[in-house]
């Protein structure tokens, strides 16, 4: 019993992440028809939106320290960053520590501009073109942008740590009435499965009482009705374009404490993130919520070292299974609808 | 000739011309000058391209002409080169029960997997052949160790049984004593030319493959293809089942890979678990769309254009970059090398990553689709007068999909 | 940016024996020789293998460094780093065999198929005589297998597993790198001293072949010490969250977890595990403890302050005080303003390694070079004295213990030596079970005539 609350809770931020990804893509491809291979790229764009403001914050001046010396043997040039300087080492500490959480007002202006950039740049152009062709382009863009982020940062992860405040980890498990220990979970995990359900929410909200979100969801279900209506839909689409990068990015910024940054993380999750999609239906966003969150608790159960020693490299394939199964039965996805890209 | 018309006749004439003459073609610059460096004439690189040519070319009879993208075309290419070394490891290095034994349980695995993918269409049926093959390599790669040596990949050991090898047999891929590894080297001035039996053997195979791509595109079965491509529904209504030419096309693609990737095992006799990985599927998209999916010729350019870049333009660095602009002044040569910098050596991904952009925005048809560009270009040229331009932007008609 | 002077020169030159070639057209010579890539003219050419694309992109930057350094002090360019510590004297800064050395480069990605290519190109393309540098087991045994078959020798750059040297050796293949189960022979007896001999040990092992023969080698070298293991849990490659992995380790009765990662999978796992909080705990009344068997300067950048207290081990670095080490730091420091990794080092020193063995054999031919470093002893190169042994091509020598450090002043000695295991500690006989037992042969040498 223990071990299995202990995977969901495990699942539920895989889950966070899995949901906030298909969420966006699913935006794009509900609202805009392209199906976005640069997706990956976008949120991890975001992560590094958190590298770049911990590389602000840190931003340090040069200090000899002469009873020190560096590996060559010269005095030590120890790095002092300005923000100590200016608040002292206190407050400017803990500013610096603080940089992830920061990182999010970086990337949302950050975010929103790279969607507009690519929608108004490349995306509006291939609206008309086979699927096919979309997905070559963007998938184009996906390797152009992770390797202008790596000529920059390199290949190696690089570390983003939470702020002191969220470190270790908080035992669920003497609340439950269990022993010490037994079922343990990070404040931080914590803390980013609030934060995706805060979006999410947000996300929904938006769409469900806003008018611009009511043209937009008229415009998802019909866009040359609405088109007809007079109503200007290309714009309120790539409002929707720059709206869906910022969740990938903000969803990439609060995850690098998680997982350290490193230039290929987007395609690591692109697949992953397809399979979301295509799993709680194309172009269904309750769908692809339910989806990733069912998918990341399922991946944490098959991390079980009793269902490992049952079928042995299971944990690889399971979301493989899940999607080859779901799709045989349900044949859209959970909640997806007739007739999007079966052609 | 060959059941051909006069025209696909000339066609395959000249495919064949060029491939028996590749590896004179891919050496146009003298040994040791500068430009060397953009030499693909080695048996290696030659022999990826008919490779992967082949790969290309099986693919296209399922995507350019049934319009389903499968996303797990790799996984085919691993069990050939699965079942080539496995067929060294226990009969003896002759390539050729290998390589049947590849076509033949490639196509099994073709037909169980395109039986269940086949039940949906359009991007479901991508996410499930993706499933199958990224299922495959995870497999491959760390649980099924035993069979496939993982990570290493798997290879041949002293210790293997080979029943059939003699005493005298090679130590190396062989066809009948062919050995593929062996190669003529012929010094002509500041030329060196390599011609490699194994590249030859590839060749030969190659130009079977393609011949057989032929049939298929002018057969009724090819028409049926795209008929399914350009209106399933349409198809159904008339009373024609698709599935069983669908599921057809699927195996013959499938049994394409399956050679393909028997052949990397016939030239090195090793298999590598990557090259079922979702990235190797999505390369041999990548080689298609670039090329121009649904022509005969696009596939096999565009795997040529790929192989090029990963081999040639990841081998330059700043040396050599500064060995070419030696001749300017310093801070000037500095300059240029900097610039040219971020896109060569390890940079590599990037400069494709922008290729295939700018091939994607301004060529939809694909590289086939520029050649024909410039070939309409230069007849206009020798035909004499200024192109005439059309005020009225008049649709032209669409050149025909198998040209 | 690094300017090599050297290759342009070498450029122009080569040009210049073009025209020469274009001027006496030697038309349908065969190039019968006596052995693969035998050099011609007063150049030879080395090719550097390593991953320059993919997650160890900046591994196989830093070994493409050393490789540069290296062939810069073999021709007689920079201030000679090792040569002037070096044992043998039998290279003297003017090339090799008076020959200057040219290197042409490749990109394995971390994929055999890939690496074996690259390979292929360096060999049939630009006519090397040796291959160096790599950054993974896999790609290692593959690369060595090819040079193998095409005869020209090896030098396998980072590879920790046991097979390079063990069941996948190769008698044109050589390792500097240590390897798994002098990682566990060289760690035992510091954790025994640290931790105790009562501990109980869980392994999360990375799920492919380097993964299982360090797993193998850990728990061995640990249950010698009477350690018990509590489990062995295989974990997928990048599977970047190990949540689900790390969270029954601390209900599993175990108090010490070894991380049996590497690269980028290692600096996920041990961030979880410290996010987890395990370190903070007591288990069995003890202070729960991570180890991490193997540790490279990227990996402990890449980590930061998790590592803080946590022991590995090491084949070099660049803290050491012999006056190799010294020298090299010196010279790479002052090119590129940063110490070596451990990889670099062993890039580096198989390059002059390899030089010194064909100076002292007189020969290109890969079987007199492989002759020349079989049981060849030396030092002056870092590790104090080291034994190239001929029933395996393994490298023998000190192995460093290493502890993340409390206070680090720069990002470059976050971890320290604690250790320096002599060689005697991590020596095994060449047909031990863990390395192919005795089945487990090089072969014959062959210089692919």
């Amino acid at each position: 019993m223990d071990a299995i609350i202990l995977q969901i809770l495990n699942g539920l931020d895989k889950g966070s992440a899995y949901a906030l990804i298909a969420l966006g893509l699913t935006l794009i491809f509900g609202t805009l028809g392209v199906v976005n291979f640069a997706h990956g790229a976008l949120f991890m764009i975001g992560a590094f939106c958190a590298v770049t403001m911990q590389r602000l914050l840190s931003l340090s001046y040069e200090e000899i320290d002469p009873t020190r010396t560096d590996f060559l043997g010269n005095p030590l040039k120890v790095e002092v960053p300005y923000v100590e300087h200016w608040f002292g080492p206190d407050l400017g500490g803990a500013i610096v520590d603080w940089s992830v959480p920061l990182g999010i007002l970086l990337a949302i202006p950050v975010m929103i501009g790279l969607g507009f950039a690519m929608e108004r740049g490349l995306i509006k152009h291939f609206y008309k073109r086979p699927h096919a062709d979309q997905i070559l382009v963007t998938f184009g863009l996906a390797i152009v942008l992770q390797e202008i982020i790596k000529y920059f940062f390199g290949a190696n992860p690089i570390q983003t740590g939470a702020p002191s405040a969220f470190s270790g980890s908080f035992d669920f498990g003497t609340l439950l009435g269990f022993d010490p220990n037994v079922i343990i979970y990070p404040y931080w995990r914590m803390v980013y499965f609030l934060f995706s359900l805060v979006i999410i929410g947000g996300v929904f909200a938006f769409l469900q009482f806003t008018t611009f979100g009511m043209v937009v969801r008229a415009g998802m279900a019909d866009r040359e009705t609405v088109g007809l209506l007079g109503i200007d839909i290309d714009r309120r689409f790539t409002l929707m374009f720059g709206l869906a990068a910022a969740v990938a990015g903000l969803a990439g910024v609060m995850y690098t404490p998680i997982l350290a940054p490193n230039y290929h993380m987007g395609m690591d999750f692109l697949v992953l993130s397809f399979v979301v999609v295509v799993v709680g239906g194309m172009g269904s966003l309750p769908g692809a919520v339910l989806a990733g969150f069912l998918l990341g608790i399922l991946q944490s159960f098959a991390s079980m070292n009793e269902v490992k020693s049952l079928i042995p490299g299971i944990d690889q394939v399971i979301i493989y299974l899940v999607a080859i199964v779901i799709l045989l039965t349900r044949p859209r996805g959970l909640m997806g609808r007739k007739g999007v890209m079966e052609d | 000739m060959f059941g051909l018309s006069a025209r696909d006749t000339r066609f395959l004439l000249i495919v064949i011309a060029l491939t028996l003459l590749t590896p004179i073609l891919l050496q146009p610059f003298p040994e040791g000058s500068s430009l060397a460096q953009f030499n693909a004439g080695y048996p290696d690189l030659m022999q990826k391209f008919a490779i992967f040519g082949i790969f290309a070319i099986g693919f296209n009879i399922l995507f350019g002409l049934t319009g389903y993208l499968s996303f797990g075309h790799a996984a085919f290419l691993g069990v050939g080169s699965y079942t080539v070394v496995w067929m060294y490891k226990l009969l003896g290095y002759n390539v050729l029960p290998g390589l049947l034994l590849s076509v033949v349980i490639s196509a099994a695995f073709a037909l169980l997997i395109g039986f269940i993918s086949l039940r949906r269409s359009g991007i479901y049926f991508s996410i499930l052949t993706l499933a199958f093959a990224q299922m495959s390599y995870n497999l491959a790669y760390s649980v099924l160790t035993p069979i496939t040596n993982g990570e290493t990949g798997l290879q041949v050991y002293a210790s293997d049984p080979q029943i059939l090898a003699g005493s005298g047999a090679p130590t190396s891929p062989h066809l009948f004593g062919l050995v593929m590894r062996n190669s003529a080297q012929v010094d002509l001035g500041g030329w060196v030319f390599t011609f490699n039996v194994g590249y030859y053997f590839c060749a030969v195979m190659a130009i079977l493959a393609f011949y057989i791509s032929l049939r298929i595109f002018r057969s009724p079965f090819g028409m049926m293809l795209r008929a399914i491509k350009t209106n399933q529904t349409r198809m159904n209504y008339t009373g024609l089942n698709s599935r069983p030419y669908t599921l057809a096309a699927f195996v013959i693609s499938g049994m394409y890979a399956g050679l393909a990737g028997g052949l990397l095992a016939a030239m090195d006799p090793l298999a590598g678990a990557e090259r079922m990985q979702w990235t190797a599927s999505g390369e041999v998209v990548l080689m298609t769309i670039l090329g121009g999916a649904g022509t005969l010729m696009g596939p096999v350019l565009g795997a040529g254009f790929i192989k090029y870049f990963e081999n040639i333009f990841s081998k330059i660095n700043d040396g050599i970059l500064h060995g070419w602009f030696a001749f300017l002044p310093d801070g000037l040569e500095d300059f240029i090398v900097a610039c040219f910098h971020p896109f060569v050596g390890k940079g590599w991904h990037l400069t494709l990553g922008i290729l295939f952009m700018l091939v994607v925005i301004f060529l939809p048809g694909g590289l086939v689709e520029g050649m024909q560009r410039i070939w309409r270009l230069v007849r206009r040229r020798k035909s004499g007068g200024p192109k005439r331009k059309d005020p009225e932007h008049r649709p032209t008609a669409a050149p025909h999909m198998a040209e | 940016m690094t300017k090599s002077t050297l290759t342009r020169r070498g450029v122009i030159k080569t040009g210049a024996y073009a025209g020469a070639g274009l001027a006496l057209p030697t038309i349908f010579t065969s190039r019968a020789r006596a052995f693969t890539n035998a050099p011609s003219g007063n150049t030879v050419t080395f090719g550097f293998n390593v991953p320059q694309t993919g997650p160890y992109a900046d591994e196989g930057l830093d070994e493409l460094r050393a490789q540069e350094l290296a062939v810069e002090h073999l021709n007689g360019m920079g201030d000679g780093g090792m040569l002037n510590t070096f044992s043998s004297k039998a290279l003297d800064g003017t090339g090799i065999l008076g020959k200057q050395v040219e290197y042409v480069t490749g990109d394995t990605q971390t994929k055999s198929d890939a690496a074996r290519a690259s390979a292929k190109a360096m060999i049939e393309k630009d006519g090397v005589v040796m291959i160096n540098g790599g950054s993974s087991s896999g790609v290692a045994v593959a690369v060595q297998g090819l040079c193998q078959e095409a005869g020209i020798i090896f030098m396998a750059g980072l590879t920790h597993s046991n097979d390079t040297t063990g069941k996948d050796r190769k008698k044109n293949g050589f390792r500097h790198f240590f390897n798994a189960y002098m990682s566990g022979a060289a760690l035992a007896p510091v954790l025994e001293k640290a931790y105790g001999t009562d501990r109980r040990a869980y392994h999360l092992t990375a799920d492919y072949t380097w993964g299982y023969t360090q797993q193998e080698s850990i728990q061995a070298s640990t249950e010698a010490i009477g350690w018990e293991t509590v489990n062995n849990v295989l974990t997928p490659v990048g599977a970047g969250d190990f949540s689900s992995y790390i969270a029954p380790v601390l209900n599993s009765g175990a108090d010490v977890l070894v991380l049996n990662h590497y690269g980028g999978d290692m600096i996920n796992s041990i961030t979880q595990a410290v996010q987890f909080g395990l370190r903070d705990k007591q288990v069995n009344g003890k202070q729960f403890e991570i180890v991490v068997p193997l540790y490279s300067e990227l990996m402990a950048e890449g980590a930061g302050d998790n590592i803080k207290g946590v022991y590995g081990s090491m084949n070099w670095n660049w803290q050491l005080s012999d006056p190799g080490t010294k020298a090299f730091v010196k010279s790479f420091g002052e090119k590129y303003g940063r110490p070596p990794s451990n990889s670099a080092h062993t890039c580096y020193v198989q390059t002059l390694l390899y030089a010194d063995a064909v100076a002292r054999a007189g020969s290109f031919d890969p079987c007199a070079v492989a002759e020349a470093l079989e049981g060849f002893e030396f030092d002056g190169m870092g590790n104090g004295p080291v034994l190239y042994r001929a029933e395996d091509h393994q490298c023998f020598k000190d192995v460093l213990v290493m502890k993340g450090k409390e206070n680090p002043s720069t990002k470059y000695d976050i971890l320290e030596i604690v250790e320096v295991t002599p060689v005697d500690h991590v020596t095994y006989p060449p047909d031990h079970p863990m390395f192919g037992g005795a089945e487990a042969t090089l072969g014959q040498c062959n210089n692919g005539a």
